[in-house]
């Protein structure tokens, strides 16, 4: 079956008075209809530029398209006329954005803000729209419905607005859902709460999911593949369970170290990856993550390893890795020992 | 809501009344009008018996007490050059400042509104750089040099219109281009900086994740957020206009209230003088209230504030 989504070589720049700003570079991977793809990595890593690049909404200039395709549903999103684009974005793939205090509009109403999605995507007419923008607020767990949606989002709460956020991304029932940081700001219940609401919607609909997002355990808990991404490439891609249990990449390994588990918040330490976020100014020679990494070979530094399958793991299971992180890993225990 | 706008209200009444006593005391320093109301070598009697008749003779307590609880009544007492009620002067002058500050504002609304629109979509254009720069030279250009200019250009040496003067809508269109060229300035910068300012906000990039039309993104998620601060400044504008622009009225003889005023000073007509400061303080305060009162219906987040 050929996949829903198929990213090929998108590589995206900025060009600021600073110098170009590399913001993507050549990332190409796949997404099968109904999978929920979590995307992981420290700020500036390119989580959001890509998405966005993908459906034509970085600004242009400063943005530029360097190279790609974005193959959705067999056509390139890229190379499509806007008018084609417009139809597609908010209809067949829906946008989530992190902080719904600025992402909804502070002037207009939680129901104008829905209806004009929904006449602008289907053939209802007003009456018909307002009456699913509200049956959409019931979806997203919005009490008390009919009365909230003719109130503006500053009355509501951060996670109430975040709902109302959801069900403009899942209006006209998506074929493909972009979160971007969506539960980023809210705290772990309703994190959790609004989680599980994603989980039931993808139930329902059988909507493909890219959830994006700085925390790991976010990721373990909705997706089936995790893509951690760093200075604007692909790291590590793969299963779920394969990444946690078995990770590849020095990068994964790190983020894997600084979650918060049981044990390491009773001893009240938490693994940070040491080092700053790469210069993105400079397109890089090698692997960007090589100078913050202790296991880095002198080819990291100078040759970009390829997204290969890992060896003696499950199939999909790919890596950029010059060197074997287990038998480092091994190394290193021994030597401290 | 009700009670902001009931405090908004006692500050604009303590507002007028500051400005009216300021303006009362001021004119007391303007010297003595009786030596201008009488011929050339009248009598000291007579100039007493004057002074005692406009109750200049008066402490000058006394003479402000007595203002105050007439002004309460509208009673600014009669002209000394027209031998009138000094507030009907001044009303009777009000249609014609009303009439060209409101042509110069709805000209100027439409002229700079439409170019600041064009300058903020057309981003690095040549558009953008003729708007901006006619807008800065509109914003420094002296408005008696401009009028005269167009005096210069469209009366004397084309002879379309006439140089001044008032009664038909000929009499209008220069006077009103004059103050329109600096409001249309003011708005289309202030409203390409606005619109600039919400292009950037993610709500306008959540609008276009939605697919909407261009059109629909431009009215409803840009240009009705951009407008606000807009607003208030045509607000404040309309304000200063129903004032009357002393020095447009002025350079085209318009019987407005600015030109009136300046007549008063120099005759030292301080019955007019008061009465056309109260009157302008009072309509500048009030377009205050109905600009706050905009501002909560275009904005939301004040109406839950307050
Ligand atoms: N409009 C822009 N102009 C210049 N550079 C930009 C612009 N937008 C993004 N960038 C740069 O692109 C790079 C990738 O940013 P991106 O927003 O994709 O990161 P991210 O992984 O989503 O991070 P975060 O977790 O902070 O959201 C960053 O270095 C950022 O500075
Ligand atoms: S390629 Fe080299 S530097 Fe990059 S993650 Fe793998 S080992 Fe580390
Ligand atoms: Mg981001």
């Amino acid at each position: 079956m050929a996949p829903l989504l198929e990213v090929r070589n998108l590589t995206v720049a900025f060009d600021t008075a600073g110098g170009t700003v590399h913001a993507v570079n050549d990332v190409s991977y796949g997404l099968n209809e109904g999978e929920t793809l979590g995307i992981v990595g420290e700020s500036g890593s390119g989580k959001s530029v890509h998405v966005l690049a993908m459906c034509g909404l970085i600004p242009r200039p400063p943005g530029r398209i360097v190279a790609g395709q974005v193959l959705f549903q067999g056509r390139d999103l890229l190379t499509l006329p806007e008018r084609d684009l417009r139809d597609i974005r908010g209809g067949q793939i829906g946008f989530v954005f992190q902080d719904p205090m600025t992402s909804l509009n502070p002037v207009l109403t939680v129901e104008r803000q829905l209806v004009e999605l929904i006449r602008r995507h289907t053939a209802l007419d007003a009456r018909a729209a307002r009456a699913r923008a509200i049956e959409l607020l019931e979806i997203v767990r919005i009490p008390d419905a009919a009365r909230r949606i003719g109130q503006y989002p500053h009355q509501f709460s951060g996670g109430m607005r975040q709902r109302v956020m959801i069900a403009i991304g899942v209006a006209c029932r998506p074929k493909l859902l972009i979160a971007d940081e969506a539960t980023t700001a809210l705290d772990v219940t309703v994190q959790a709460q609004i989680l599980d609401m994603v989980k039931d919607l993808k139930r329902e609909f059988g909507t493909t999911v890219i959830w994006i997002t700085h925390d790991m355990g976010v990721v373990a808990g909705i997706a089936d593949t995790i893509q951690v991404m760093y200075g604007g490439r692909i790291m590590e891609r793969g299963p779920v369970d394969a990444i946690f249990a078995d990770p590849r990449s020095a990068y994964s390994w790190g983020l894997l170290q600084s979650l918060p588990t049981a044990e390491r918040r009773a001893e009240g330490r938490l693994h940070q990856i040491p080092g700053s976020p790469p210069d993105l100014y400079k397109p890089a020679v090698g692997d960007p993550f090589a100078p913050r990494n202790a296991f880095a070979t002198p080819r990291c530094l100078t040759e970009m390893p390829p997204l290969r399958q890992v060896e003696g793991s499950v199939p999909g299971h790919l890596v950029a890795a010059w060197y074997d992180l287990p038998a480092a890993l091994k190394a290193r225990r021994e030597t401290v020992a | 809501m009700t009670r902001y706008f009931a405090g908004k209200l006692g500050e604009a009444l303590v507002a007028i009344w500051g400005v009216v006593t300021i303006v009362f005391f001021v004119t007391r320093f303007l010297g003595d009008p009786v030596a201008l109301l009488l011929p050339v070598g009248a009598s000291p009697e007579q100039m007493q018996a004057l002074t005692a008749e406009l109750g200049l003779d008066q402490p000058i307590w006394r003479q402000y007490l007595t203002f105050l609880a007439q002004a309460l009544t509208g009673n600014f007492g009669q002209s000394f050059q027209f031998g009138r009620p000094a507030i009907g002067v001044v009303l009777e002058r009000m249609p014609a400042t009303i009439q060209l500050a409101l042509t110069a504002i709805a000209l100027g609304v439409l002229i700079g509104g439409t170019a600041g629109a064009i300058a903020a979509m057309r981003r690095g254009s040549v558009a953008e750089f003729v708007v901006m720069t006619l807008a800065l030279l509109g914003q420094a250009t002296p408005v008696f040099w401009l009028g005269i200019m167009l005096i210069l250009l469209f009366a004397v040496d084309l002879g379309w219109l006439p140089t001044g003067g008032y009664g038909s809508p000929a009499n209008l269109v220069l006077p009103a281009l004059t103050l329109a060229v600096f409001v249309s300035a003011s708005i289309a910068r202030l409203f390409r900086s606005s619109m600039l300012d919400v292009l950037k906000e993610d709500y306008v990039r959540t609008a276009r994740a939605k697919g909407l039309m261009p059109a629909t993104v431009f009215t409803w998620h840009v240009a009705r957020n951009a407008l606000i601060p807009v607003v208030t400044m045509i607000g404040i504008l309309t304000g200063e206009l129903l004032g009357g622009s002393v020095v447009t009225e002025t350079v085209f003889a318009w019987p407005g209230v600015g030109r009136l005023i300046v007549q008063a000073i120099e005759t030292k007509d301080f019955p007019v003088i008061q009465a056309g400061v109260a009157l302008i303080a009072a309509i500048y305060v009030a377009t205050n209230l109905i600009v706050d009162l905009l501002y909560a219906l275009l904005d939301p987040r004040i109406k839950g504030s307050a």
